[in-house]
């Protein structure tokens, strides 16, 4: 098919009969399914992947997985998709992302000229001062910035989230996780088995023949244990308290990506090693390469890494990857071997290696040079389970000390072995791990033994350790002799493991590099800290799905067909109004309305001692309140800040119903329901939520007396049914209602609850009775004029979180001789105090002019001094109105004061004496 | 997310509960603003083992008295308002 493409390999990924083209800078290649973006261009020769993020250096392979610092690029309008990882799709348009105009000519590459300014710091030292071309510096440098591009028509996915309960939750299916996986479901245990690439197997994958008959062996006893979910394409991003484990899980079919919230008895680390680079002059040249990076190449997708190749190796796994090569037709040029004290110092070339220096000063034209110096540990889910990993000298690399029982590290992780030994390490790991997820005391496992690894971190020159931050251990060498002398610093002014990578590739390096330039060997005192995301999550998947439920009312059907227009207040939908809530208002204060309040929270509460509830919960007195009368009430928290109000009416002796506000009904069920069981566990009070119970209608307006007597078997006459009181009855028939006569609109109105699926029936029967009567429905805007013309406050909306009890006019209510309720200490402190501000009522000179919500009212000297808390233009007096906070001593009545309006514009206003702008003797109340 | 066991229920997640803080005993209604304040805002926030209150508002809707250590979420004791174990 093409020049770089082998024969078909034993343990190859790739579907021959299945090809596959897609465009790469607008030019169409062809690769086969299975291969990743990186190995299709691979195949066809294309090397150079990516342009870095400083430098614009031209950059290709480097380690040929999902966390390849190199091989980031554009799909379609998806950015900084990791193309060493993401499986090429049929059709798929892929682009190069940080270069300008193109990969193959950046202008941006002068930055390689003039890098000497681009050392650590460069920012901070150059662009300081004159501070007044901040915003020109900004722009310009904002075009330098790296990364794809995000589209602003970027169409929306679908993500997913999935709760899970394993018993033993494996991270890693190499050969000593699926040996775990295994030997934990043979215990009995509920097993996920999660592996961050395409397939199980970790390195055995591109092993030799061995290695694939025991892959291929693991696969068979995984297929065939039902008690074993593998996901594969699927990362487990970190590890937080009692093994909460999040996975992400990708490649699925029916969304772009799922969260997987597992809560595991048992987290088995089996997350192998990872290959780390080798620091030299010329080492991020593309075709200088890993040789687990090669071996992926050949062995993976049976691709040819290059043609001439010299190779550095320093253990038996390079050794590996020059049989590979060689098998692959690749030619040796030279074999350098660390063992044998010869090493790499140069590699040269302009747009990929063409040149290898080695230390004895030979030379060697070759298109790629294969590293194999060494691994980093990837203890990252352990770092988060409370370990401190400790460097071993003998291994190079880092190892766990001490984890906490429910987690445990197993494989290479602990130690070299062979595959029989990292199996049997597993398997010793899988069982113990299933004994302590059935609660059995944990037993020791032993570990494997570190094999022996020349510690082998920088060459005779300087060359990347961040490929993804482009920082070069000269720069850490410059960082130490300014002074930053700690690797903390000196990361957070160089960025060295700041980048993409997040330190898997180059914080060992930095470490060692970084001990280097301040002469002393850091990696034997320091530990490496890892933070989660182990890899990086898109915010979809953390989002997941949308999930905001609603309620609705039993009248919603009506509303919704009525011309409604629905308005969202907490998980509420009601109607705000139906076309025209000025004449919604006419209507009440000149015949009858009806409203839909439903959503009015309460709370149905029975026994001897509701009355000493009632009596510490809200700031007025409740001992005297007879059966059939209902009375208003606040509520205020222990620190004397407003927390809701509503009326209670007393339906029996021990029997009271109290209403809160529709968004507080929640919070004061778990009030009260504290109170009742940590305070005063001893009172005799039943409680229940009873919210959903009733539908609850407000008939409001002179008439509503007559037309609720068409309806209800309830004595309504004044003397009676006074205000402020409730009775119990039938209403068109249904029994178990209440009915109170209350006034929140300022006009005589009866509250009507029944139950629930009566709802719908009553209020249609309230329009059909009261047609010659001129009943229509209004919505919650129109209730809101209503309640400002008379002045009544709402909770959070006039009140804040600052506002306590005595802010809101209406200290006659709160009965600072009751011997005990809650907030009461505060409240006096408040009262002494006296300082704080008072809720108005304003009236603007311009009866035209309503001033917008949340404006600030002035004082010339003094500054803001209040603002506007509810305003609107009252149908009524055919005037703005308004509710407003101001200071204390600006709060009485004919005070004048200037609101400051958003458009800048003041307008003056005056304090009016009564909260209420309309009837303030509530005359049209008692009728 | 934490794992809370539930006395009633078993162990939930902690997002079905509501944390209601640190047990910090009420004082009697005749203290100087103060001890009030003390009450309301001065949290020991111990670097370690605490009692606190927790509300299983989206399960058994019962407040429960725990034990846990603030350096590592362990949690040692759980037991229901009420209740004696």
């Amino acid at each position: 098919m093409t020049l770089y493409r082998l024969e078909p390999r034993p343990g190859e990924v790739i579907d021959r009969s299945s090809e596959i083209t897609f465009t790469w800078n607008g030019r169409i290649y062809s690769g086969y399914k299975g291969d990743t973006i990186a190995s299709a261009l691979a195949v066809n020769g294309v090397r150079l992947l990516s342009r870095s993020f400083k430098y614009h250096r031209p950059r290709g392979m480097l380690t040929a997985t999902y966390h390849d610092p190199n091989a980031m690029v554009q799909v379609g309008s998806d950015p900084n998709v990791r193309s060493a990882h993401r499986l090429v799709e049929h059709g798929m348009s892929v682009t190069s992302q940080n270069t300008w105009p193109s990969l193959d000519f950046d202008i941006k590459a002068a930055n390689q000229v003039i890098g000497r300014f681009l050392s650590p710091g460069f920012y901070y030292k150059t662009f300081m001062s004159p501070r007044w071309m901040w915003p020109w510096y900004q722009k310009v440098l904002s075009r330098f910035a790296a990364g794809g591009k995000v589209s602003a028509d970027h169409e929306a996915a679908v993500f997913d989230h999935r709760y899970a309960h394993p018993d033993v939750l494996v991270a890693g299916g190499g050969p000593a996780g699926m040996a775990a996986a295994i030997a934990a479901a043979d215990a009995g245990a509920k097993v996920i088995l999660a592996e961050e690439e395409h397939q199980l197997g970790g390195h055995l994958r591109y092993g030799d023949a061995d290695d694939l008959s025991a892959l291929l062996e693991l696969r068979t006893a995984i297929l065939t244990r039902s008690n074993i979910e593998v996901m594969t394409d699927a990362v487990v991003t970190g590890r937080f308290d009692h093994n909460w484990v999040p996975i992400v899980q990708r490649s699925m079919d029916h969304v772009e990506e799922r969260l997987v919230h597992a809560r595991a008895k048992t987290l088995v680390v089996a997350a192998g090693l990872l290959e780390r680079p080798y620091v030299f002059e010329g080492n991020d040249l593309p075709g200088v390469m890993l040789s687990t990076a090669v071996r992926r190449l050949i062995n993976l997708y049976g691709v040819k890494p290059g043609n001439r190749a010299v190779i550095l190796t320093s253990n038996p796994e390079g050794d590996a990857a020059a049989a590979d090569l060689e098998r692959a037709g690749v030619e040796i040029v030279a074999v350098i071997d660390t063992r044998q004290g010869n090493t790499v110092t140069k590699a040269a070339g302009r747009k990929g290696v063409k040149q290898v220096t080695d230390s004895s000063g030979r030379t060697h034209d070759a298109d790629l040079l294969v590293t194999a110096i060494g691994w980093t540990t990837p203890t990252s889910l352990l770092n988060m389970a409370g370990d401190r990993p400790a460097y071993d000298k003998q291994a190079a690399r880092f190892v766990s000390t001490s984890l906490p029982d429910e987690v445990m590290a197993a494989g290479g992780m602990t130690g070299n072995g062979s595959t029989q030994e990292l199996v049997d390490q597993g398997t010793a790991t899988g069982t113990e791990a299933a004994r302590r997820a059935n609660g059995d005391p944990p037993a020791p496992v032993s570990k494997l033994k570190t094999g022996q690894q020349p510690e082998l971190y920088r060459s005779s020159t300087h060359g990347f350790v961040d490929f993804s931050e482009d920082v070069t251990s000269r720069d850490l060498f410059l960082a130490a002799a300014e002074g930053y002398d700690s690797m903390e610093l000196a990361k957070r002014y160089t960025t060295a493991g700041m980048g993409p990578v997040q330190g898997k590739v180059e914080a060992v390096n930095a470490l060692a590099v970084h001990g280097e330039a301040i002469g002393a060997s850091l990696l034997e005192t320091a530990t490496t800290t890892w933070r989660p995301p182990y890899a990086p999550i898109r915010l979809g998947t953390l989002a997941g799905r949308k999930h905001d439920p609603v309620r609705y009312s039993p009248m919603h059907s009506w509303h919704e067909t009525h011309g409604a227009r629905p308005l969202l207040a907490g998980q509420w939908v009601r109607p705000e109004h139906y076309g025209d809530p000025a004449a919604e208002v006419k209507t009440v204060r000149e015949s009858v309305g009806i409203i839909d309040v439903s959503p009015l929270g309460k709370i149905d509460l029975r026994g001897t001692d509701v009355s000493k509830l009632l009596e510490f919960v809200y700031v007025n007195k409740w001992s005297r309140l007879d059966v059939g009368k209902v009375r208003y009430g606040i509520m205020c928290a222990e620190d004397g800040v407003i927390m809701d109000d509503g009326v209670t009416g007393r339906l029996g002796p021990d029997h009271y119903m109290m209403t809160t506000t529709s968004g507080g009904a929640g919070g004061v069920w778990n009030w009260l329901d504290d109170w009742l069981q940590t305070g005063f566990p001893e009172w005799d009070v039943k409680m229940t939520a009873v919210t959903d119970g009733y539908a609850s209608i407000n008939v409001a307006g002179p008439m509503s007396r007559e037309l609720v007597d068409r309806l209800a078997d309830i004595d309504l006459r004044p003397d009676a049914f006074g205000y402020m009181e409730v009775r119990m009855g039938t209403v068109a028939g249904v029994d178990d209602c209440f009915v109170w006569r209350i006034g929140f609109t300022g006009e005589l109105s009866f509250e009507i609850h029944v139950p629930a699926n009566h709802g719908l029936e009553i209020w249609e029967k309230l329009l059909a009775e009261g047609k010659d009567l001129g009943v229509g429905p209004f919505g919650i805007e129109a209730q809101r004029i209503m309640r400002l013309e008379k002045g009544h406050f709402i909770v959070g909306q006039d009140t804040d979180g600052l506002t306590q009890g005595f802010g809101v006019g209406v200290d006659w209510a709160i009965k600072m001789d009751k011997p005990d309720f809650a907030g009461k200490p505060e409240l006096a402190f408040q009262s002494e105090r006296g300082d704080y501000p008072r809720l108005v009522a304003l009236q603007t000179e311009d009866p035209a002019i309503v001033p917008p919500e949340a404006s600030q009212i002035i004082d010339g000297e003094a500054g803001i001094v209040g603002r506007i808390t509810s305003s609107r233009m009252s149908p009524t007096l055919d005037r703005s109105i308004c509710l407003a906070q101001v200071a204390h001593n600006l709060a009485s009545a004919g005070q004048q004061l200037n609101i400051r309006l958003p458009n800048g514009a003041t307008v003056p206003a005056r304090v009016m004496e009564h909260h209420a702008h309309f009837d303030p003797e509530g005359t049209r109340l008692r009728v | 997310m934490l794992l809370i066991k539930c006395p009633h229920c078993g162990p939930r997640n902690s997002n079905e509960f509501t944390y209601n803080g640190e047990v910090i005993p009420r004082p009697g209604m005749d203290v100087d603003p103060s001890m009030w304040r003390r009450y309301l805002y001065m949290k020991t926030n111990a670097a370690g083992w605490q009692s606190e209150r927790w509300f299983h508002v989206s399960g058994c809707r019962r407040f429960l008295l725990i034990e846990r250590n603030q350096d590592t979420n362990e949690i040692r004791m759980i037991r229901a308002y009420g209740s004696q174990s």
